[in-house]
């Protein structure tokens, strides 16, 4: 285990200046998620326009360094995208930090790869898997309008 | 008393963790075993075993005075006045949930309170909700100072005329904070309210005396006490055990089972239904023998002086907010930095070996009020040294430097 592979440059200044930090007016759709073992909780707002595209997307919330920089470059990455598109990056992110060793979607040029691929050094820690994954679980609940909570903890 | 010997009973210590030496900060949460538990379960299971309180064979019969032995053990260790008043239970959580649930059934109704305090753990709250959802009744929470301690003042203010029982922290895991809690169960009394006093952090850590604190009701954790998990006790004077109904019902609870009606046990066994965890209710003996071999007022010291140490020592480090500042406090140290999470803290920690706990602490309620989703925290047990201390201020640097502070 590395520290240095957890906490890379790019995730310390997400993490301490995280992007798309508070809530927007026009949001149609959006969720809540928590992680009742440490207490962190995020709230993902977005706008879905007439053609299912992420107009805008923002979140709300505290958690640690990990837990922000995740919803900060996810936010980041999803703006612009199709609905389609975006399930399909949550579920390519999600596998990447769950098992497989790269991201395989073709929607990410690479630069957008590697970013994602800077929040990879939790696999290394897995009581810290949740904080990378809560804001990518509560995006997908907000886009299928769950009213559903989402909990890391089941 | 030293230390280094007490530390090398605890085999945890013997091998590196991860490529360090182990700094132990987490006791609060469960502390270590010493070897004579570890082999007390050991030889139990291989040399002794049998079921307590049925057979008549020589190893029933062994196994039955091995298992009483430990109830006498408590007693002694707590001064209560009769071993009938000691209850084994699975931990203090079932204790309390034991108290809530049975008390609840006879003696609280709609819109009666029940008085808590904001610094309590989730497991002297929890039990309190479910009756406030069956019966209605009403939930109160005597409030924390700015140093987080909660005063005697604070308790009576919230005491009224429907208060029908109190039930308080004896330390807390967050702040340290030590309750008065032998003047809060003289306030109560004088009002004729009961007291159940949640001792997780009061016993494994303070002198006991139930006889001379007085109260009514008092959980205890095994595993916070050197014991094995699985194990903990419900200390309750006599009156209540014979006044109050059963908790669980199955074998050995009972008196006699008929079609038509059950009449149930004499005490203790009265409210230990099933087979009980036997091999932990006997290592447990070896915990309190191990506690009192070094005595609880040389733990306390020591503890003290680790505690003193600790805050100087974090106080002088720039950017640590220490919380709370009680007057009588146990070794219990939670902490902020200001620009780095709980959770990052412990994990930069652990590459170094040191291990604490980060997060609510099981305290929502406390970390609401203040206003903290989450902290970090070093708590004490027997086995540590200064130097785990000089290490954790040292892994705390490190980890300000990570996130260039």
């Amino acid at each position: 285990m590395d520290l240095k592979d957890l906490y890379q440059e790019i995730i310390l200044d997400h993490g301490k200046n995280p992007r798309n930090l508070g809530k927007f007016d026009n949001y149609n759709k959006d969720a809540k998620g928590n992680n009742p073992l440490c207490g962190d909780n995020v709230h993902v707002y977005l706008r879905l326009n007439e053609n299912k595209k992420v107009e805008d997307i923002a979140f709300e919330g505290h958690g640690c360094a990990i837990s922000m920089a995740s919803a900060s470059i996810m936010t980041d990455m999803v703006r612009g995208k199709e609905e389609k598109e975006v399930k399909e990056i949550v579920t390519d992110f999600l596998g990447m930090i769950k098992e497989k060793d790269s991201l395989e979607t073709n929607i990410l040029k690479d630069d957008e790869k590697t970013k994602l691929m800077s929040l990879s050094g939790v696999k290394q820690y897995p009581m810290r898997v949740k904080c990378a994954t809560l804001s990518w679980h509560t995006l997908t609940s907000a886009l299928d309008n769950s009213d559903q909570i989402v909990k890391t903890e089941e | 008393m030293n230390i280094d010997d007490i530390k090398r009973e605890f085999p945890i210590f013997d091998d590196k963790i991860q490529n360090n030496d182990l700094v132990y900060l987490d006791s609060a949460n469960s502390s270590q075993k010493p070897r004579v538990v570890v082999d007390r379960i050991y030889d139990f299971y291989t040399k002794e075993f049998s079921n307590v309180g049925r057979s008549v064979h020589y190893l029933a019969v062994a196994a039955t005075n091995l298992y009483e032995q430990s109830r006498v053990s408590v007693q002694k260790y707590i001064n209560a006045k009769d071993k009938d008043e000691i209850v084994f239970t699975k931990g203090a959580t079932e204790a309390i949930n034991l108290v809530a649930n049975t008390f609840g059934q006879k003696y609280l109704s709609e819109g009666d309170e029940v008085l808590l305090t904001e610094l309590e753990h989730h497991s002297n709250y929890v039990p309190w909700h479910f009756l406030r959802k069956a019966k209605n009744i009403k939930i109160e929470f005597a409030e924390i100072n700015d140093d987080g301690e909660v005063t005697l003042e604070a308790i009576e203010k919230k005491i009224t005329n429907k208060t029908k029982i109190i039930s308080v922290s004896h330390l807390s895991n967050v702040t340290g904070a030590i309750l008065p809690i032998k003047e809060i169960v003289q306030l109560a009394h004088s009002k004729n309210i009961p007291v159940l006093i949640d001792g997780c952090q009061g016993a494994p850590h303070l002198k006991l005396d139930m006889q001379d604190i007085d109260c009514d009701f008092y959980a205890i954790s095994g595993h916070k006490m050197y014991g094995p998990t699985g194990i903990g006790v419900l200390y309750a004077k006599k009156k209540w055990l014979e006044d109050l109904p059963p908790y669980q019902g199955g074998g050995g609870m009972i008196n006699e089972v008929k079609k038509e009606g059950i009449t149930y046990g004499e005490l203790p066994n009265k409210y230990e239904a099933g087979t009980m965890a036997t091999a932990q209710v006997i290592a447990f003996n070896e915990s309190i023998k191990f506690m009192e071999k070094i005595g609880i007022q040389n733990i306390e010291k020591h503890e003290k002086e680790l505690l003193d140490y600790g805050l100087e020592k974090l106080r002088k480090n720039n950017s640590i907010n220490i919380i709370g500042n009680p007057k009588e406090k146990g070794g219990v140290i939670s902490f902020t930095i200001e620009g780095v999470h709980p959770h990052d803290i412990a994990t930069i920690l652990d590459e170094d070996g040191v291990a604490i706990r980060a997060g609510h602490h099981c305290c929502q309620i406390l970390h609401d009020k203040l206003n903290l989703p989450a902290t970090a925290r070093a708590s004490f047990g027997v086995y540590n040294t200064k130097d785990d201390i000089d290490k954790l201020d040292e892994a705390i640097n490190k980890c300000k430097k990570i996130f260039n502070l």
